[in-house]
């Protein structure tokens, strides 16, 4: 395949193609089946696969997810649905006390080859219990890959390359995404977990960012060359682990970091990634890296307070000028 | 049953309260660290039940679950390596006594969150019925387990899905020094099972021979595709919660009376010709030897710490 799609049609697509190739790979979740997944993702895959393989769960998400890690530790190939991640609290247990511990308690024994694939982020009106960014969280746990496809592409290559994985990934799809469209090209060789990739090359600032934030990041980018003020902005793509190596080389190019995070500050992967920058390239830096991430309140209900609270293209442009003076 | 396998049973249930005694010992000595929960006084459960099973059957349990890996058949040497810390323990010394693991028998281990190892076991059973293979996954866990979500997610998805697996409830009566009576508003637990449309089923956990023969008749049960069996083994523990703990929940009496039902006792009644000494003697060898082994096992390098968080690091 070679052509324009949307986000959530690169999901539904690799998932339709990893069950055709492989009989071990299987989805389930709640209202994966019947109701075609509470984002749509997997419309129409109960009629091609049946409903051994496309699963519809009752309202157990701790129970379903253990089911994928003892079914993974079986021999299958899981793909767990969490409707999205506000309810994965519900399977935090199974997520961190087994998937990411097992294969270190058991002295290297039993790995657990699943994936779980979430929905994050906010923008859509859903208030404080659907709509938080809590996949930084999740990268404070060894043991787990933490995957954030911003991309068309990406949305399609990580549950490929999350499906050939031995050990436990994550993948976090942001809600605003599922309509974005992009090109498709599966017969690109994928970049790998843990690769970051640069999405616009600049000179003046490093932007780091990962998932919707992006296209809000690539958005202020324009508008700041037209200011000339020119931004290198990186997706991560893996939030863990995480690409160092990318981010060092960009810092010693640029001499200036920002970071955008759809996460609280607080305890967040902006935290981890300026300290790391802290440690690693100190003496690079020009002037005091700066960041914009979701304001620390849970997220509101109306329209204005919730774009006020998450990262916008006009903060990031602000915080860009701000460092630029310094 | 017959005596050749009351020998047997015996045995293992000898092998175990020697180990765990030992274990004790070795705890005192400060050779063994952390949490020791002893398994002493419910051996019968673990024994009876893993009679029942083929080698290709999966086991998880819970953080008490030394009987239940010696009673698999993990080698009395590598656990207690394990508790020692060593390399040479059934996980390398990174699980200690709470996360014995062990893939040639199928052991997956020592969860040590209460109910944690339902849902794991839910999965297992379920990728057994998808690539139809003809295997039972066993679950252990105690009755504390029952006020669990996860408790009853799990027992209504194996319900549901028709799933090759036996639930072994190992009713001691006490969750840490909470009674059953204090938590639960029906203590009855296979009655809670049923409500799941699981044959379920309460027998005397002190009494191998009833452990063994409920165990082979639920096997024969799942594996001919009838779905899930639940067994509520009503059982004692003699010893503490873990190592010590003051025991004022309960009155030593009641410790009393059932240690009268004591499993080793029990067995001797049936089957008269059981040559105890000649176990004993037999058990005494090999628990020395699980110690010297322990002893000369090797610490780890430090060098090594960060392996075995994902796979491709692991030095198998
Ligand atoms: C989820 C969770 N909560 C609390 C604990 C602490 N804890 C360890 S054992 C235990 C009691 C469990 O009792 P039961 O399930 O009856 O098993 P038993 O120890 O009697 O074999 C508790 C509360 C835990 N390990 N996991
Ligand atoms: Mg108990």
């Amino acid at each position: 395949m070679n052509s324009t799609i949307t986000y959530r049609e690169a999901v539904r697509h690799a998932i339709k193609q990893a069950m055709e190739k492989d009989q071990r790979v299987f989805l389930m979740g709640e209202d994966v089946g019947h109701y075609g997944g509470g984002y749509a993702v997997s419309m129409g895959l109960l009629e091609q696969f049946g409903s051994e393989r496309i699963i519809d769960t009752p309202l157990s998400e701790s129970a379903f997810t253990g089911a994928g890690i003892g079914a993974a530790l079986g021999g299958m190939r899981p793909i767990v649905e969490i409707m999205t991640v506000n309810f994965s609290l519900l399977a935090l247990d199974q997520i961190m006390n087994n998937a990411a511990n097992l294969l270190h308690m058991s002295g290297g024994q039993f790995n657990v080859p699943l994936v779980i694939r979430m929905v994050t982020g906010g923008g859509k009106q859903l208030g404080a219990q659907h709509s938080h960014s809590l996949e930084g969280w999740y990268a404070h746990i060894p043991g787990l890959k933490i995957l954030t496809p911003a991309t068309v592409q990406d949305a399609y290559d990580m549950v490929t390359l999350a499906l050939a994985d031995p050990d436990p990934v994550l993948i976090f799809e942001h809600a605003m995404l599922y309509n974005n469209k992009g090109l498709l090209d599966t017969k690109v060789i994928p970049l790998s977990i843990g690769k970051a990739k640069i999405e616009r090359l600049g000179k003046d600032i490093t932007l780091i960012t990962y998932g919707a934030s992006l296209f809000k990041a690539l958005e202020a980018a324009q508008t700041l060359s037209d200011e000339g003020i020119d931004i290198e902005v990186i997706d991560l793509r893996s939030l863990r682990p995480l690409d160092d190596e990318t981010i060092m080389k960009s810092v010693a190019k640029t001499h200036r970091v920002m970071i955008v995070d759809e996460g609280w500050k607080s305890g967040s992967i902006s935290a981890e990634i300026m300290a790391r920058i802290n440690e690693q390239a100190f003496y690079e830096l020009d002037a005091p890296m700066g960041r914009v991430c979701t304001l620390e309140v849970p997220m509101p209900y109306a329209a204005h307070l919730e774009q006020a609270v998450l990262p916008q293209a006009d903060k990031i442009v602000a915080m860009a000028k701000k460092i630029m003076e310094k | 049953m017959d005596l050749d396998l009351a020998n047997k049973l015996y045995h293992k249930m000898l092998l175990i309260r020697r180990f765990e005694e030992k274990c004790v010992e070795m705890y005192s000595k400060e050779k063994i660290r952390g949490f020791l929960h002893l398994y002493i006084g419910e051996e019968a459960v673990a024994v009876g039940v893993m009679h029942a099973l083929s080698s290709e059957d999966a086991i998880f349990a819970t953080y008490r679950e030394h009987g239940h890996a010696l009673a698999r058949g993990i080698h009395p040497n590598r656990i207690m390596a394990e508790l020692y810390g060593k390399q040479e323990g059934c996980s390398r010394g990174r699980g200690g006594s709470m996360h014995l693991f062990d893939a040639a028998t199928r052991f997956y281990g020592g969860i040590a969150i209460v109910t944690g190892g339902l849902p794991m076991a839910i999965g297992m059973a379920l990728s057994d019925k998808m690539m139809k293979r003809n295997k039972v996954t066993v679950c252990f866990f105690g009755e504390g387990a029952v006020a669990e979500g996860e408790f009853h997610e799990s027992l209504n998805l194996a319900a549901l899905w028709h799933l090759p697996i036996l639930f072994v409830c190992e009713n001691n009566l006490y969750a840490m020094g909470t009674a059953l009576e204090f938590t639960q508003s029906e203590t009855n637990i296979s009655l809670k099972a049923a409500s799941y449309r699981i044959t379920s089923k309460q027998i005397d956990g002190m009494n191998v021979t009833e452990v063994a023969e409920s165990s082979e008749e639920a096997i024969a049960q799942i594996r001919s595709g009838n779905g899930p069996v639940f067994l509520e083994c009503l059982t004692y523990r003699f010893r503490a919660h873990s190592m010590y703990d003051a025991e004022l929940y309960r009155q030593k009496s009641e410790v009393e009376e059932w240690k009268q039902k004591d499993p080793l006792i029990r067995l001797p009644q049936d089957w008269s010709d059981i040559n105890i000494a000649q176990h004993e003697e037999e058990i005494s060898h090999i628990i020395d030897e699980a110690v010297e082994f322990a002893e000369n096992g090797t610490l780890e390098s430090v060098d090594d710490l960060e392996k075995f968080i994902y796979s491709s690091e692991v030095a198998r």
